[in-house]
């Protein structure tokens, strides 16, 4: 059984942090598909599309009968632990730095047998539920878990590998004055979270909330304007540090188009807290997360930005905010780019419309502040890198990755919007 | 050249000879070229032989990048008619004695110099391990990365649930084998090995121990293939080829490998032979891991699959023992020299039933089989193959 895990020790700040090393990450390029599924949380195998075989590993045509049609497909996660072994020697650093380490053969419901990283409750010759994620490279792996919830299951150390749990670690949410992210800083100490910080701009302006924000337990209000350099660099000045996982929820959202306005003035600020205040917080906080992404069990593990939808093809409706939210789409996967070999995973959840004033004439169904958070939440708790939230989002997230001129085709066509 | 009852040719007419090993060194600075010209080398003096009496050149090293055995041609003065690259790991030995052959026999080269060999320097391991294949980089290397430590840790739990292998039915093989070895000159491993400090060393990969493993180093094995006649004249001593057999990616259904190729072509292997598994005076095995030497037992007919462990509990494996294995101390006592690991068994088994073995002779050692296993492409070994080689008289 997996003992639960203990508060991680303070740091001592006169040694040297532990630099990131990493698991291997050269992939064929087929299985940078698996890698791209997984980090979606999907487990996802070749399927040949003629005779249904399930392949592992990926391959160019099916062994059993050469189509070469094989179709990436969500398959079934059950599967069998038929032979295991505990290493304690291992030829690459990573895994040498953290021995004994468990994997072992895993014969899927689906067909194939896979190696497999092992949870520590999965019993020899039982049961298991196969899941599907990215390790600290940013590639996919097949991992093991107990086919039913074991107490303290995500404190395995093997599987905190691939999470990101908020449990033991400080995060920064950055906007307390929205109901969005007062319900994510309620969840995150829900979650177990250590610490909690909350920016707030224009703390002198009140705010609906605040006054339950600042009664919570482990929570600290500090200042922040993702709009001003000099706030953004006086709070990493501060915390940036202790940040474990960052939470960008701040956020510019106004109806309109391009020629429903008369001036920049609006998409300005959208971009200007949008994608500036973005970049901002990267340039700040990005290089004290990067060097922190092998700190132990409280390691820096998570960047979340909160996008919307829309981010993947514009909305005209919300067609300027959509542009912006583009731009912030684009520069998180400059992030990844940048964190890449850190271990520190940039979590995208996608949104279609929320439940709040500027989203108000539009008809259901729309996303809560519970909704989000929960979802952030759970992202992070499971290690997923893509999600989408809501019927809306996964509604577009499915027609984008089906085919994304279709996709803009629909969401321009003549009464767009109406729908929505 | 007869046609036998599974109508292949026989391999009546060709031999091998001039068994040459090349003693293995833990880490070499030099390259893998260094190592197999050693090997030409010596062949060349054995056999009295220059450059140009060569017409033929099969060539395995893992170590050899970035070049190929066309490289070699020039690097070493051969102009040939035939040449050969076999990449099949622990298999090369067996493989590159049926493509010689078959070569000599139709007439396509004369005389053929088989060679393997790799260097080992610090991190070539490593390296080698990384880039394997893309089955391994894809599907095992980033799961812990225990390299064949991992693989053969869970083929040996499979097979001690399954078929009742024990921890000292490995321990009696690797404790023979180092035994064997002590008598041999070229092993790296010097000291002696009790079945208690097998079963007492520590944990490499559960079930194995440190013992189980080979240690990777540096050193390459070599050997002619030329006609019956050919030998007679350059008054070499020689072996008869009486069977061989070859095979890739034998079960593929099977989920965790518990036999290789041999099962399915043992009997084959046997009926071109013309004898039973209990006429011959001595086997070599892969020995990669214990396992497999068992696993080899078991497929090639000296045992029932699933009898293994009463079949090691009645017999011995020392020189001098009911039933000779290893006789130089394999790769686990010797060491594992790469590619050379393929040829080391058939090498051996070439100097026992030629007399040229010296202080680890079988006595009166006539008939050997040899088998080889290679190449953990993903989860299991892809490549098996065997032979029987019968002394001249």
């Amino acid at each position: 059984m997996t003992e639960a895990m203990a508060q991680p020790a303070k740091r001592n700040p006169q040694k040297r942090a532990v630099l990131p090393t990493l698991p291997p990450f050269s992939r064929s390029r087929q299985a940078l598909t698996f890698s791209s599924r997984a980090a979606e949380g999907r487990l996802c195998l070749q399927v040949c599309g003629s005779c249904e075989t399930v392949v592992y590993p990926a391959r160019e045509i099916c062994p059993k009968c050469w189509c070469s049609a094989l179709i990436w497909t969500d398959i079934a996660d059950g599967g069998r632990l038929i032979a295991e072994t505990v290493l304690r020697t291992s030829i690459n650093t990573y895994f040498r730095e953290r021995m004994p380490w468990r994997v072992g053969t895993v014969e899927m419901d689906a067909g194939p047998t896979a190696l497999m990283h092992l949870h520590g409750d999965v019993e020899h010759g039982a049961q298991v539920k196969i899941i599907a994620r990215t390790d600290k490279s940013g590639q996919g792996v097949l991992f093991a878990l107990p086919k039913m919830e074991t107490p303290n299951m995500a404190d395995d150390r093997q599987l905190r590998a691939l999470t990101c749990d908020p449990k033991f670690r400080r995060a920064l949410v950055t906007d307390g004055r929205s109901a969005i992210g007062q319900a994510t800083v309620r969840a995150l100490s829900a979650a177990g979270a250590t610490q909690i910080f909350v920016g707030v701009a224009e703390q002198w302006r009140p705010f609906e909330g605040a006054a339950e924000l600042a009664a919570m337990p482990k929570v600290e209000i500090l200042p922040l304007d993702v709009t001003d350099t000099d706030s953004v660099n006086e709070l990493v000045g501060e915390i940036g540090g202790r940040t474990d996982i960052l939470i960008n929820t701040t956020e510019h959202v106004r109806p309109g188009a391009s020629m429903e306005r008369n001036n920049v003035l609006i998409a300005r600020e959208e971009m200007e807290t949008n994608y500036f205040g973005l970049m901002r917080l990267i340039q700040a906080f990005g290089p004290a997360l990067r060097a922190r992404g092998a700190d132990g069990d409280n390691s820096a593990c998570a960047w979340v930005n909160l996008l919307s939808v829309y981010a993947l093809s514009n909305w005209p409706t919300f067609g300027t905010t959509s542009a912006s939210q583009a731009a912030a789409f684009s520069l998180s996967q400059c992030l990844r780019g940048e964190f890449a070999g850190s271990g520190v995973k940039v979590i995208n959840i996608l949104t279609g419309p929320t439940e709040d004033a500027w989203h108000q004439p539009l008809p259901a169904p729309k996303v809560t502040a519970e909704g989000i958070a929960k979802a952030i939440v759970r992202s992070l708790q499971q290690g997923i890198e893509t999600m989408a939230l809501g019927a809306v989002a996964e509604d577009v997230l499915a027609r984008w990755r089906e085919d994304p001129t279709v996709l803009e085709r629909e969401l321009t066509q003549v009464a767009a919007g109406a729908s929505r | 050249m007869t046609i036998g009852s599974e109508g292949r040719y026989s391999y009546d007419g060709v031999v091998i000879t001039a068994p040459v090993s090349i003693p293995y060194q833990r880490y070499s600075p030099k390259p893998a070229h260094w190592w197999l010209g050693q090997v030409l080398s010596e062949l060349g003096l054995k056999a009295n032989l220059k450059p140009s009496n060569v017409d033929g050149l099969c060539a395995s090293s893992f170590t050899l990048f970035p070049d190929t055995a066309v490289g070699l041609t020039q690097h070493f003065g051969l102009t040939l008619s035939w040449l050969d690259h076999i990449p099949v790991g622990g298999a090369c030995g067996v493989v590159a004695l049926r493509r010689a052959a078959r070569a000599v026999q139709s007439g396509d080269a004369n005389i053929v110099a088989c060679i393997a060999g790799d260097t080992n320097h610090v991190d070539s391991f490593r390296s080698m391990l990384s880039s394997f294949s893309q089955f391994s980089q894809d599907a095992a290397y980033p799961y812990g990365s225990g390299g064949p430590n991992a693989s053969f840790a869970l083929i040996t739990a499979y097979h001690m649930e399954q078929f009742g292998s024990k921890a000292e039915d490995f321990g009696k093989i690797c404790v023979a084998q180092r035994d064997n070895a002590l008598q041999y000159a070229n092993g790296l491993m010097k000291s002696s090995l009790s079945l208690d400090q097998y079963l007492d060393a520590r944990l490499i990969a559960d079930p194995l121990r440190l013992y189980d493993c080979v240690m990777p180093c540096a050193g390459g094995e070599g050997f002619l293939v030329m006609r019956e006649s050919e030998a007679v004249a350059l008054n070499l001593p020689y072996a008869n080829i009486l069977s061989t057999i070859e095979r890739h990616n034998a079960f593929p259904d099977d989920p965790v490998q518990f036999r290789g190729g041999w099962a399915l072509d043992v009997d084959e292997f046997w009926r071109m032979a013309g004898i039973a598994p209990n006429d011959v005076d001595l086997l070599q095995t892969y020995d990669d891991y214990p396992v497999i030497s068992l696993m080899q037992i078991e497929d090639l007919g000296f045992c029932e699959k699933g009898q293994v462990s009463d079949f090691v509990a009645a017999n011995t494996f020392t020189n001098e023992g009911s039933f000779p294995h290893n006789t130089s101390g394999g790769q686990l006592s010797v060491g594992q020299a790469g590619a050379a690991g393929g040829y080391l068994g058939l090498v051996e088994a070439l100097r026992q039933v030629t007399g040229q073995a010296t202080d680890n002779a079988v006595q009166d050692a006539n008939i050997a089989a040899v088998s080889g296993f290679g190449m953990i492409n993903f989860d299991r070994g892809l490549c098996s193959g065997a032979a029987v080689l019968q002394g001249a008289a």
